[in-house]
């Protein structure tokens, strides 16, 4: 009697997953079918259909799990998934043809550039899209106050541990008004290789004035004695935030209750905004290694005296081919990168993950050069 | 049914081959063998795994390494092989911290269970300490930053106040123990890790012991505590070394704890009550893994190859350790 029971389930197995191959067989052609009469007729109103897989910057994570719901909301037929394996794998798997698009906090290196031109159909190579723009707070935990005003000079001997105490001429000058302990300054840091870092360090080496003596990297040193290393953003807002006369560094959206510095931008001190950060977009050029003007790959200008502008601010794209050979490829990829660019995509990463919405000029750029993306 | 059931054992293996249950028994000796081999490929793949993939940034000039690499930075004093230094150094610093703590904690449970209590606490005792044994390494690194670090905090002051004249208990510049987040919480977290393996096995072992030699020992007027250095001690004392070997294995790899709790660092410093001076190998991977490129993730192989080199070393030991005292063991 076990026996047969047993037989029985394998059967029932087996049945299945005939059953499910048989499925999964029937669908592939049916999604060319869909796309390619899409692609015949106008691009709206247009039932897609396939599974969309992509990989890259952990930092995207939370937007990303909102575009995907918005946008598996809109095609039924649609999965996305997203791995966030981090910037670097990311780009590897997007090279290697793994993934038809990849999230990343950096731009592509000269190599990688060239590698794009053999990855895409054509010649036309790789472009970046930015489609996550998120300000990096500098967090603090002093009872009493909430907001500091900090030049990056400052924040830089700060970080380095030249400022060691609260009440240094330096911090004290900058916020009359403001008592400030004696205490003694922890500096908390991320000890894992990530984009926040090399946002902070890069934002330090542009506009401490030489202040900050280290180049701009994803792995944070400092010379600081009185400092703590944490693990991912949690770890660094938890240490903060259990630790009096702390200062960290993380994203925005996690800096929660505690206090944020306004960095002195100009002659003024702007405090992170969504607004003030997607303002650091216009105000920054195009990178000189940039792939053709449709590759907003910008090089971020923190040293920018425009004080509606929030400098430190973590500038995050897509990578994606200006060409594909596949046509359900491109329309799958066009498609959901022209919802994650606009204003209904940019609204729900806002919420998912506290992200700044792209300027509306932005955004209908990104929109047009979307539209040019060919099918070979 | 009880002749068929118990023939096999009776009969010697040679003559299998005409028995009833021949085939059952050659199924058998060919399941155990394919496990057999199957743990030397899989290490022999391992190993190979990690030779070729460790290879391009092995190879490689230190200086293009470095700049291929982030987190590689020949000009500063981190070099591949030196951050492998400072790594290996790190990982067995903290992992000997951990069985200094938790071995004789671990020996002295084992005792107590096997020995000193009462037998349905005994029991219940053995039970719970196996349920510890199973819980995942992740929610020790929890508690471990949640909870026992800043509880340790003061005592570290303490530590510092007092003892900081001596090198390992140097508190950083400032006097102040700022946080706990410092290698020796780290050991201390594998400690309590490690505890439940060691005395898990060590218990198995001391309840080996033959009776006839404790009784022995206890009719000719030895107390227990002396029963024990005579006849359970000599008996277990390579079960008690395999056990410790086990438990530094875990010690050795383990990723999360570690990486939850230390604020890391690249020094061959001493100072243990210091943050960003120490970093363990499998730690020092999963902080760098999801950010690195390609040669980056080669580099981190290379250290992998480390830490797998290291565990073989330490087993080897571990074995010459047992080998050599088992002539007295009693355990032949």
């Amino acid at each position: 009697m076990k026996a047969f029971t047993r037989s029985g389930v394998v059967l029932t197995a087996a049945a299945l997953s005939l059953s499910l191959a048989a499925c999964s067989a029937s669908n592939e052609p049916a999604a060319d079918d869909a796309t390619a009469s899409a692609a015949a007729t106008s691009e709206t109103a247009v039932e897609l259909s396939g599974n969309l897989q992509a990989a890259g910057a952990s930092s995207q994570e939370s937007a990303m799990d909102a575009w995907r719901a918005g946008f598996q909301s809109l095609n039924a037929d649609v999965t996305v998934g997203y791995d966030p394996v981090g910037s670097g794998g990311g780009i590897e798997q997007f090279l290697a043809g793994a993934v038809p698009f990849a999230g990343s906090d950096g731009l592509l290196e000269e190599a990688e550039y060239a590698a794009a031109v053999e990855r895409c159909d054509g010649d036309a190579g790789a472009i970046h899209l930015p489609m996550y723009i998120s300000p990096v707070a500098v967090i603090f935990n002093l009872e009493g106050v909430d907001s500091l005003n900090l030049d990056a000079e400052t924040i830089a001997n700060i970080f380095d541990g030249k400022i060691t105490t609260w009440d240094d001429e330096a911090i004290a000058s900058q916020n009359e008004g403001v008592e400030l302990p004696s205490s003694n300054i922890t500096v908390v840091f991320r000890s894992d290789s990530s984009g926040t870092s090399e946002n902070f360090t890069d934002y330090l080496e542009q506009t401490s004035g030489g202040a900050w003596p280290y180049e701009a990297t994803k792995e944070f040193s400092t010379a600081a004695s009185q400092s703590v290393g944490a693990d991912g953003t949690s770890a660094v807002v938890d240490t903060v935030t259990s630790t009096d006369g702390a200062i960290g560094y993380a994203d925005a959206s996690r800096a929660g209750d505690l206090g944020t510095v306004a960095l002195k931008v100009g002659e003024e001190y702007v405090p992170f905004s969504p607004e003030a950060a997607a303002n650091i977009i216009a105000a920054s050029p195009l990178s000189d290694t940039a792939n053709g003007e449709n590759d907003l790959a910008y090089a971020i200008d923190r040293t920018t005296t425009d004080s509606t502008a929030y400098p430190l601010t973590l500038v995050s794209y897509h990578i994606v081919c200006q060409q594909y050979d596949d046509e359900t490829e491109r329309a799958l990829v066009t498609a959901f990168e022209k919802y994650v660019a606009s204003e209904e995509g940019q609204a729900a990463a806002a919420e998912a993950a506290g992200s700044a919405p792209l300027p509306a000029d932005v955004s209908a750029h990104v929109e047009s050069i979307l539209d040019e993306i060919a099918a070979g | 049914m009880t002749t068929t059931e118990q023939s096999p054992e009776t009969t010697p293996p040679s003559d299998y081959g005409t028995h009833p249950g021949a085939a059952a028994n050659h199924a058998f000796k060919w399941v155990s063998t394919g496990a057999g081999s199957l743990i030397l490929i899989t290490l022999a793949a391992v190993a190979t795994f990690l030779l070729m993939e460790a290879w391009p940034a092995v190879s490689m000039p230190a200086a293009e390494l470095g700049d291929a690499v982030s987190f590689i930075k020949p000009e500063d004093g981190q070099s591949l092989l030196e951050i492998v230094g400072y790594l290996v150094y790190g990982t067995i610093l903290i992992s000997v911290i951990a069985l200094l703590l938790g071995t004789p904690v671990a020996i002295g449970i084992a005792l107590f269970i096997s020995h000193f209590a009462p037998r349905r606490l005994a029991q219940g005792l053995g039970y719970l300490i196996d349920l510890l044994a199973a819980v995942p390494s992740v929610v020790y690194g929890l508690w471990g930053v949640a909870v026992l670090v800043p509880f340790l905090q003061p005592f570290y002051q303490f530590l510092a106040d007092y003892l900081g004249w001596i090198p390992i208990f140097a508190p950083p510049e400032s006097g102040e123990v700022f946080t706990g987040r410092v290698a020796l919480s780290a050991g201390i977290v594998l400690a309590i890790m490690i505890i439940p393996i060691i005395s898990a096995v060590s218990r198995e072992v001391f309840l080996q012991t033959p009776k006839l030699h404790e009784e022995a020992a206890l009719a000719m007027g030895a107390t227990r505590w002396e029963m024990i250095r005579m006849a359970v001690f000599p008996f277990g004392r390579s079960g008690m070394i395999g056990a410790t070997m086990l438990g530094l294995g875990r010690a050795l790899g383990e990723t999360m704890a570690v990486l939850m709790i230390i604020s890391p660092g690249l020094t061959f410093s001493p100072y243990i009550l210091q943050p960003n001076q120490h970093n363990t190998i499998a730690a020092y991977i999963a902080l760098q893994f999801p950010e690195a490129n390609a040669l980056g993730v080669n580099s981190l192989i290379a250290m992998g190859l480390a830490l797998f080199v290291i565990t073989l070393l330490v087993n080897m030991l571990a074995r010459w350790v047992v080998s050599r005292r088992s002539e007295f063991s009693g355990a032949n």
